[in-house]
């Protein structure tokens, strides 16, 4: 399909290496299993196989042919026209790992940015070239602070309003009793508060989320000085957007900032590629996992960038790596780079604010609606949660019918929050949705 | 020839991209939640793509030239691909959306799934793992859950030949494995010897490159994992070189019992400048109900007479490992690869693979009289020769590397295999042209000359690149990682 080679330089290639034919090439393949015959269609061109996935895409509902009031980890937001047309650039996306500097600098200067801009959005002093999502990072956060102790502090205290799948990454990467996990079976609307009496000399990590997984947002402060009364490390999972406008995890002393970058310019895509954040402060940055690119010179004595510290790393330290992350989301930190210096500054603000406007208009409706009921009245950014006179399922199932991708069912992940939806707003959703949501979930109230 | 930095460039009150005014009333914010700060640059959208641009013709690239990285499996990137994934039917879906509203997404998913099964001749196959590594994860936990399920508690070892890639022993660490290095024999292969001292009881299982770093096949493959199972354990099989047997041979036929697929090296999906990859990860039957889930299925078989089609869902494997990240894997990716395995089909992958190790061959005819290849025989994608002379004393495989940047290549893979001195890791790729090839053959062969005569071009080569060689001992040592704010900010 993309094979250049003409027969006769087929012929000709065969020759110099001293074969008859290309099967011969394949001799130390055992012949038993050799040239198996597949069962798989054969192939087709661009236009057929275009047209076909069109026909898959076409079968699906898609966001912007909806009314979109789903977040739960992945959010939708507008994507500037700008941040595509650099990430098509081939230059960029054909490009490999920098392991070479000199045929590299466009990727590494470019990463030394997004470095940069996570630094001055989290407030914290060192930032990674990412890592897979906002779930992988946290699993990260974890094997980094109980490194950090060198094993012996051994009780990770999770936070139950950490996004269930980011808790169960981490479960999943640390099987096994070397670790005990505390705090998830606190009830869903305990604040920061009920995590301080599970804290100890045993504790390594706290981790909690901002906003937190139901889109409550708390000061972080007194629960940043009492883990640090323990000696143990805190971090902190954001949400980007929302740091355009609430205090940096910086500012309340978080020790380690992690977060799921997708917001920042990278479409839903139905789960992935999206960006895991990480950010910490200098004192930790050796025990760090994940690509660091630093500023140095070049012989000519120009400024250039260069991959660093990677005595860290699985292709230098092998097993005694702080882990075998090699393959990061380097495109991905590239679109967030692209989406944080095009609305820099004034447009971050400007996004969460009508996040936050349009999330409290939507709430402040839904509440009037009877049968509904907000569930918190902690401050939230754009997410809530609300309980529902009926299964969330059927709820959605009506919105649906009119168009609107309903929001979260929790019942899902909390057996105690059955009839409880989480509805995410954004910048994407006008008044008018907002209203006829409002409208058609009154048609569904209990009657 | 450097850019300025984004922080650089800022000027304050710089606005790039304008939303719309609030169509609702405005709500009080929590005045002490509010940040007091934000030191992010305020630039012009012209500002910002000159910048990127101007970056991106920093780069080196497959669309802009030969990139011959070992192991790293540079072919080029259809554009067809990055069409598909842009249907706003696959890139606006979200990832929590009912099963009834994403059918054509999950049917690509079961689809794609089936492929790769086929491929590798696994019988199940999860699509989450992000990556390569991650996908060598979840099949080390995979070998450690099946052990520990069947109450064989005491296998915690993990064998893994001096041949494979870093990742392999980071990965068994980082499951709690103890890791236990693999000698390779004279011709490059596993030393069976070695082997069998270590097949006991504490055996979790092996990792297993094949073709190896060296672009070598294991002549005794079937031996190697005979052994391996004789002695309770389970092979565990790195894809990353799986561009060399597209319809040669299946490696679940080998008795590869986990394999992990990098679907950003064989199938084509761009690397991104360091991701996003993907890396499905395929197993034997007795090992299907350990995979993280979600995989998709057909959860409601549907009725053909009353025209109601299949229903494709989500499935949870009963003794699953967990997921390995939230939602259901790098999507975008898979959308990509499915429509380069879609255009290939059958023929088309056998295809590529045969070009692929045909044109390996052909460098390795073509280049072994001046560069000596320590293990030379027929290789298979790759292969590994030396980039030193006896003759040449002061030139090492870095010099020949950075000269060939000022030929217009991206150099080999560098310094690994550890097993081979001054190791040059050469990959071509089937989509490289034999001209592209000569071409490639003709500069090295210039530069092994340069090397005798002209040792200093080599030493302080590159010439011709944007930068020099860096300095990466300052780097290191000074610890420069993000670009200080202006003093001035607010």
């Amino acid at each position: 399909m993309y094979l250049p080679h003409t027969p006769a330089e087929r012929e000709a290639m065969l020759k110099t290496i001293g074969v008859k034919s290309v099967a011969d090439l394949f001799q130390d393949v055992p012949a038993a299993h050799r040239f198996p015959d597949l069962n798989l269609p054969p192939g087709m061109t661009e236009m057929e196989a275009l047209s076909e996935m069109q026909e898959l895409a076409f079968a699906n509902s898609h966001t912007a042919e909806m009314v979109c009031f789903l977040g739960a980890g992945a959010y939708n937001h507008y994507v500037p026209a700008a941040v595509d047309a650099i990430l098509r650039r081939g230059e960029f996306y054909t490009a490999y790992t920098p392991y070479q500097p000199e045929l590299s600098q466009g990727t590494l200067q470019a990463i030394y940015d997004y470095q940069s801009l996570i630094v001055a959005l989290t407030g914290m002093e060192v930032s990674n070239a990412s890592h897979y999502d906002g779930a992988t990072a946290v699993a990260e956060a974890v094997s980094m602070a109980h490194a950090n102790f060198r094993g012996k502090r051994n009780q990770i205290v999770l936070s139950p309003a950490l996004h269930p799948h980011y808790r169960q990454t981490v479960h999943t990467y640390h099987p096994g009793k070397s670790l005990i996990f505390l705090g998830e079976d606190i009830p869903a609307k305990a604040g920061p508060e009920a995590l301080l009496p599970l804290l100890s000399e045993n504790t390594a990590l706290v981790v909690v989320q901002y906003p937190d997984f139901f889109g409550r947002l708390y000061d972080y402060t007194s629960l940043a000085q009492a883990v640090h009364n323990v000696g143990a490390l805190l971090a902190v999972s954001i949400n980007p957007i929302a740091l355009g406008l609430f205090k940096a995890p910086g500012e309340f002393g978080a020790d380690i900032v992690t977060g799921e970058g997708q917001p920042l310019g990278i479409p839903l895509s139905f789960g992935g590629p999206y960006l895991g954040i990480f950010a910490t402060r200098k004192e930790y940055v050796r025990k760090m996992a994940g690509r660091l690119v630093g500023e140095t010179v070049d012989n000519r004595g120009q400024r250039a960038y260069v991959l660093t510290l990677t005595a860290r790393e699985q292709h230098i330290r092998r097993e005694k790596a702080t882990s075998n992350i090699c393959t990061n989301q380097g495109l991905m930190a590239l679109a967030s780079a692209v989406y944080l210096s095009l609305l820099g500054k004034q447009g971050l603000r400007q996004v969460a604010e009508l996040c936050y406007h349009k999330a409290h208009y939507a709430a402040r409706n839904i509440a009037k609606v009877r049968g509904y009921k907000l569930w918190s009245t902690a401050p939230f950014f754009n997410e809530f949660v609300v309980r529902c006179p009926r299964p969330v399922e059927e709820i959605n199932a009506h919105l649906l019918d009119h168009g609107i991708l309903g929001g979260y069912d929790l019942g899902q992940d909390y057996p105690e929050l059955k009839n409880h939806m989480l509805i995410a707003v954004t910048e994407v959703n006008s008044k008018q949705e907002i209203d006829f949501l409002v409208r058609v979930l009154k048609e569904v109230r209990h009657d | 020839m450097t850019e300025p930095l984004l922080c650089d460039l800022s000027i304050p009150g710089r606005v790039g991209f304008r939303f719309p005014a609030p169509d609702v009333p405005i709500e009080a914010l929590p005045d002490d939640l509010l940040r007091d700060k934000l030191p992010l640059p305020e630039l012009s959208e012209v500002d910002v793509v000159r910048h990127f641009t101007r970056l991106s013709q920093m780069n080196h690239s497959i669309d802009t030239g030969f990139y011959p990285l070992g192991s790293c499996t540079m072919k080029y990137n259809p554009k067809v691909n990055e069409e598909a994934a842009r249907l706003p039917g696959f890139a606006l879906l979200h990832p929590l959306q009912p099963i009834d509203t994403v059918q054509g997404a999950l049917v690509l998913m079961y689809e794609l799934q089936e492929w790769l099964k086929e491929i590798g001749g696994f019988a199940g196959v999860t699509l989450q793992p992000a990556a390569g590594a991650q996908g060598e994860l979840t099949g080390v936990l995979i070998i450690r859950a099946y052990h520990a399920d069947r109450g064989d508690t005491k296998r915690d070892k993990i064998l893994v030949p001096d041949s494979a890639h870093g990742t392999n022993p980071a990965t068994s660490a980082m499951s709690g494995m103890r890791v236990v290095e693999l000698k390779s024999d004279a011709r490059g292969n596993i030393d069976l010897d070695a082997l069998r001292q270590e097949c006991d009881d504490t055996l979790a299982g092996l990792m297993f490159t094949n073709p190896n770093t060296l672009g070598l096949f294991d002549e005794h493959v079937e031996e190697v994992t005979r052994l391996v199972h004789a002695a309770g354990g389970l092979v565990y099989g790195d894809g990353a070189n799986l561009n060399a047997l597209l319809g040669i041979v299946r490696p679940g036929d080998l008795g590869f019992d986990v394999m992990h697929y990098n679907l950003h090296k064989t199938f084509s999906t761009p690397h991104g400048g360091g991701g996003p990859g993907s890396g499905p990860v395929g197993v034997a039957a007795n090992l299907i109900d350990y995979l993280p889930g979600p995989l998709v299925g057909i959860v409601d078989e549907g009725d053909e007479e009353d025209d109601l089609p299949p229903l494709y869902g989500f499935i949870y494997p009963p003794k699953s490992i967990g997921r390995v990240k939230a939602f259901h894997g790098h999507f975008g990716m898979m959308v990509r690869a499915y429509t380069y395995m879609r255009m290939h089909g059958k023929e088309g992958l056998r295809a590529v693979s045969e070009h692929a190790v045909l044109n390996a061959n052909y460098l390795l005819a073509r280049l072994r009289h001046m560069y000596h290849v320590p293990y030379d025989r027929i290789c298979m994608h790759e292969f590994v020769a030396e980039g030193h002379w006896e003759d040449a004393p002061e030139i090492h495989a870095l010099d020949i590397s950075k000269r060939l940047m000022d030929y217009g290549f991206h150099p080999p893979t560098n310094y690994f295999p550890l097993i081979v001195h001054e190791a040059l890791m050469i990959e071509p790729t089937e989509t490289e042209s034999k001209q592209t090839l000569d071409a490639f053959v003709d500069a090295l062969l210039q530069i092994a000359e340069e090397a005798r005569n002209q040792p200093e071009l080599l030493k302080t080569a590159p010439h011709r690149t944007p930068v020099g060689r860096v300095d990466e001992v300052k780097a290191a040592k000074e610890l420069v990682l993000c670009c200080s704010p202006a003093p001035t900010e607010e």
